[in-house]
């Protein structure tokens, strides 16, 4: 019974910690209405920057407590509201979630940049030379009375700043409706920056008191807060008691499962998953939501014609074929990845760009095809390969049936849960049996993966992997154009655009969001293979969620309704490696860069790809532009093969030519066209047109 | 035997009836109106016939056949199109695609392109086929919502509001087509708040107000009904 007891007080206090964090979650999403997946960061980022002013610079506690909570904090949370989320305030949910994604994967990069992961950072516990006090039949360590006290403090705190001033009143009246609350006097803009000052506060005391407890490390910080959003979600993100509710309930389960879990290889993995699965339970828990109307502002999905779309895999080919015969070295290493994550980002463009599905677990479904892959295709069998794709497709199902009652918000967190449970419990887990089926997965270390064999040749090499890959990625995005421009590609738009229309017209929206779930997978599954061939051994660590997140926002910066994402992703993601060469210091810069990239995302909202189409198409087009660039590409590559020039100069020269043909492409594509005559003189200046009326109407529609 | 039947049904939003036992027939070959001021309640009744939303009482037949518990897509099998007061286009597909998404569901599936280009010249699409759903005025969008709607081959078509944002000539010629669905043998339910239209195609006019129906009859019946003039005009 003591025992029962103490492991209650230990769940109590961590349960306190988990309330205060997922109450500032609340608070800015309710405020705001932005989900803060970088809460946890924050709250890292304060555990950091503490410990950086105690035991990296010896400040005294209370003025290193005083700076963080006072200054640091609230500095950060505005500057948060103003560079990052005011720019988007005007776009739609999945914006502001790209947003705050993208801040989450910058914090831990520049976490790990700033304070090197390979250091160990002890942070001493509060009142830690002070004897633990008995509280009846258990005993009580300072610290955890500590935080007991500070989650009351709070919760009395933000009961009496809702209910009892001006401040709180306006917060309220702002998530009802801002413009109204605008109307009345108050002022939205002010509101959000309270609460994300209180917020940021919140995460920040959070994250000090938890940091003694676990290590200080930038990935495990951020991603505890794992628990304090299943908490938030027990308040189904507004009710502050439920949150607390949800709290205890999280941190009293953690604390037994440690406590009376059986010793056995499989279920260590379970107690770290725990979080993620109650996430999991509770989002299911949500009522069903009424079906969909129209969402406005969707980005576009451009309809690739026949040619275009062949012409685009031959160059992915191509590109594959020189990559492999100019590159050397350690360089096959670095920029082999291109065409493999190319091909993870791919599935983006129908689960996300067509149907509108949001997953942040597709590079777990990558590792599970890779892990297929490494075990059944270490002979080079080519159907293991179709197997590993299967395999994913039947996992990526399995999440979208419970999924399919989440959307948004909820079902990126559902996903990203699920990718949790995956790094934490599944990939660990050592080899079983089920119905006399051996799995295995990582085998609690790494695996060996090799090449396939494809008509009796065995690719094994750098150089034939990248190829394969290149060839695999053409088809791919070949099948993803065919996809587009098929019934399946037209009835996932729909469904999309309005669900409540696509189901009153006979369409199943369950059996085609199953569909296009396994799909997506299907295809990760395949570039997770390909990925394992390229890096010849794989750990459950480049699969994680974390790793993840870089590749779905470079994926929604090209744009996720094009069918060149894949080479776009590939190539940005793989590409600033070329840094590392010359510099190698830049390692950090590259790993923060994609994050970076994804907080730009508010002035660029339909994609790079978009804008970099409309800069292209007139080399493309022009008669004499394109051969002359093919034939300078062409040349290059000889020349480089031939050992004739080395790889920079040649990179500049090319560069420097594919620039020169488009201005001159640009150049005469305006001298083609006839000179703009401004609106109102149509029909004065110039001979009214029988579709100028067409035009005007459209025009005025979208204005 | 009608083509859609309501009997007795009941919505409530809290506390509030926004349906109160209400009753609706349509049958085939015939163009129904439902008239009534806004908030009485016409939009949720569609909402309750298609399937979108459950009373919380009552029942809707279509062809004799109880659909209460059955969803829109089951429902929409059952022969069933309707189109929105707040547009439903497919806005990021072009017209001819938004029609071609009705015509793979429906019945018609296996000619679905032939299908899809006809409508477009009866419903009078062929200037904007190729134009996204989204970059269309609000008139051509309720057309196109009318034509995605009949590419479903429906037995029994629900219009809401479809004449909005059209001119004179553009709803002469759009009565025209209601007139020629009819003869065809479809059974119409007509949304309107354009009471010339009304009176010209409809064969019988249900009017609802505060969710209750407050009178049924042929269009000049219920054009000089006493409550009728009451719920729009107000009490004298």
């Amino acid at each position: 019974m003591d025992q029962f007891l103490a492991f209650g007080v230990v769940g109590l206090s961590t349960a306190a910690i988990y309330a205060v964090i997922g109450s500032g979650l609340v608070l800015t999403y309710v405020t705001t209405g932005v989900f803060n997946f970088a809460h946890g960061a924050a709250g890292m980022l304060a555990a950091f920057a503490y410990w950086q002013l105690t035991a990296g610079w010896g400040w005294p506690v209370p003025v290193a407590l005083a700076a963080v909570l006072l200054v640091l904090a609230p500095a950060f949370g505005l500057l948060v509201e103003r560079v990052l989320l005011r720019p988007v305030q005007h776009l739609g949910e999945a914006e502001r979630m790209v947003m705050m994604v993208a801040l989450l994967s910058g914090l831990i990069a520049a976490a790990r940049w700033i304070w090197d992961p390979n250091v160990a950072r002890p942070l001493p516990a509060f009142f830690a030379d002070r004897t633990p006090f008995r509280a009846g039949p258990v005993t009580v360590t300072w610290h955890q009375a500590l935080t007991m006290a500070v989650a009351v403090a709070v919760a009395a705190g933000l009961w009496a700043l809702l209910n009892r001033t001006r401040s709180g009143a306006a917060m309220r009246a702002t998530v009802d409706d801002r413009a109204l609350a605008g109307l009345t006097g108050a002022d939205p803009v002010r509101a959000n920056q309270v609460a994300w000052v209180l917020g940021t506060q919140l995460a920040a005391v959070g994250g000090i008191l938890i940091a003694p407890a676990v290590a200080l490390d930038a990935q495990q910080l951020s991603l505890l807060i794992v628990s304090a959003y299943t908490a938030a979600i027990f308040g189904r993100l507004r009710s502050l008691p439920l949150t607390f509710l949800g709290a205890v309930v999280v941190g009293c389960l953690e604390s037994y499962l440690t406590g009376y879990l059986p010793q056995n290889p499989y279920l260590p993995g379970l107690r770290l998953a725990a979080p993620a699965l109650l996430l999991f339970a509770a989002l299911l828990l949500f009522p069903h939501r009424r079906l969909r109307g129209r969402d406005r502002r969707l980005a576009r999905v451009p309809l690739p014609s026949r040619r275009g779309a062949l012409v685009f895999a031959a160059s992915v080919a191509a590109a594959g074929v020189v990559l492999a015969t100019v590159l050397e070295g350690d360089d096959l290493v670095t920029f082999g990845p291109l065409f493999p994550l190319g091909m993870v980002a791919l599935s983006y463009v129908p689960l996300t760009g067509y149907a509108g599905q949001i997953s942040l677990c597709q590079l777990s479904m990558a590792g599970i095809g890779a892990v297929v892959w490494a075990h059944l295709g270490a002979d080079g069998r080519p159907w293991a390969l179709a197997v590993a794709v299967l395999v994913a497709a039947v996992a990526g199902a399995l999440i979208a049936l419970p999924a399919l009652r989440l959307s948004g918000v909820y079902l990126a967190l559902g996903t990203a849960a699920f990718a949790v449970v995956l790094d934490r419990w599944v990939f660990t887990l050592p080899s079983f049996d089920v119905l006399g089926v051996r799995i295995a997965l990582f085998e609690q270390g790494s695996l060996e993966v090799s090449g396939p064999s494809l008509l009796g040749a065995r690719l094994d090499g750098e150089r034939e992997t990248i190829v394969f890959s290149a060839v695999c990625l053409a088809l791919a995005s070949l099948g993803v154009a065919a996809l587009r421009r098929g019934r399946f590609g037209r009835r996932l738009i729909a469904l999309r655009d309005s669900e409540a229309a696509y189901a009153t017209l006979g369409g199943r929206p369950l059996v085609a969001r199953v569909a296009v779930f396994a799909l997506g997978a299907g295809i990760a599954g395949l570039g997770g293979a390909l990925y394992g061939m390229q890096l010849r051994t794989i750990t459950a660590d480049q699969f994680s969620l974390v790793a993840g997140l870089p590749v779905f926002l470079i994926a929604v910066i090209g744009g996720l309704g094009y069918v060149g994402n894949g080479l776009f992703s590939g190539t940005a993601f793989t590409g600033p490696n070329i840094l590392l060469g010359p510099a190698s210091w830049t390692q950090n810069l590259v790993a923060v860069l994609p994050a970076l990239a994804g907080m730009g995302l508010g002035h660029s909202p339909d994609g790079l790809l978009a804008r970099l189409r409309r800069d292209w198409e007139p080399v493309a087009r022009d008669r004499i532009a394109m051969p002359v660039l093919a034939l300078v590409l062409a040349l290059a590559w000889l020349l480089r093969v031939a050992d004739a020039v080395g790889g920079w100069a040649l990179l500049a020269g090319v560069l420097a030519a594919a620039l020169a043909l488009r201005e001159y492409a640009a150049s005469r594509t305006r001298s083609a066209a006839e000179p703009e005559v401004p609106v109102e003189w149509w029909g004065v200046r110039r001979p009214w047109r029988a579709e100028d009326g067409e035009v005007l109407a459209r025009g005025i529609a979208q204005g | 035997m009608a083509s859609l039947k309501v009997e007795g049904v009941t919505v409530a939003y809290g506390g509030n009836l926004a349906l109160d036992g209400v009753g609706l027939t349509a049958e085939r070959g015939r163009v129904t109106g439902l008239i009534g001021p806004n908030g009485a309640g016409k939009s949720t009744l569609f909402d309750v016939v298609s399937g979108l939303r459950r009373p919380s009482s009552g029942r809707v037949l279509l062809d004799g056949r109880d659909v209460t518990r059955l969803g829109p897509a089951r429902r929409a099998r059952h022969g069933l199109a309707r189109t929105f007061q707040r547009l439903e286009l497919f806005g990021r597909l072009s017209v001819r695609d938004n029609l071609l998404v009705a015509a793979e569901l429906g019945p018609g599936r296996r000619h679905a392109a032939r299908l899809a280009d006809e409508i477009i010249d009866r419903v009078g699409l062929a200037g904007v086929a190729g134009v996204l759903a989204d970059a269309l005025p609000t008139g051509a969008a309720r057309l196109a919502e009318v034509g995605r709607a009949l590419a479903a081959r429906p037995a029994l078509l629900l219009l809401d509001e479809p004449a909005a944002g059209q001119d004179a000539g553009e709803t002469e010629r759009f009565a025209a087509l209601l007139r020629s669905l009819a003869a065809d043998g479809t059974a119409v339910v007509l949304v309107e708040h354009d009471m010339g239209l009304v009176m010209s195609v409809c064969d019988e006019v249900h009017v609802l107000d505060l969710g209750k129906v407050i009178a049924v009859g042929p269009p000049e019946a219920v054009r000089r009904d006493a409550a009728v003039l009451a719920a729009y005009l107000g009490e004298p």
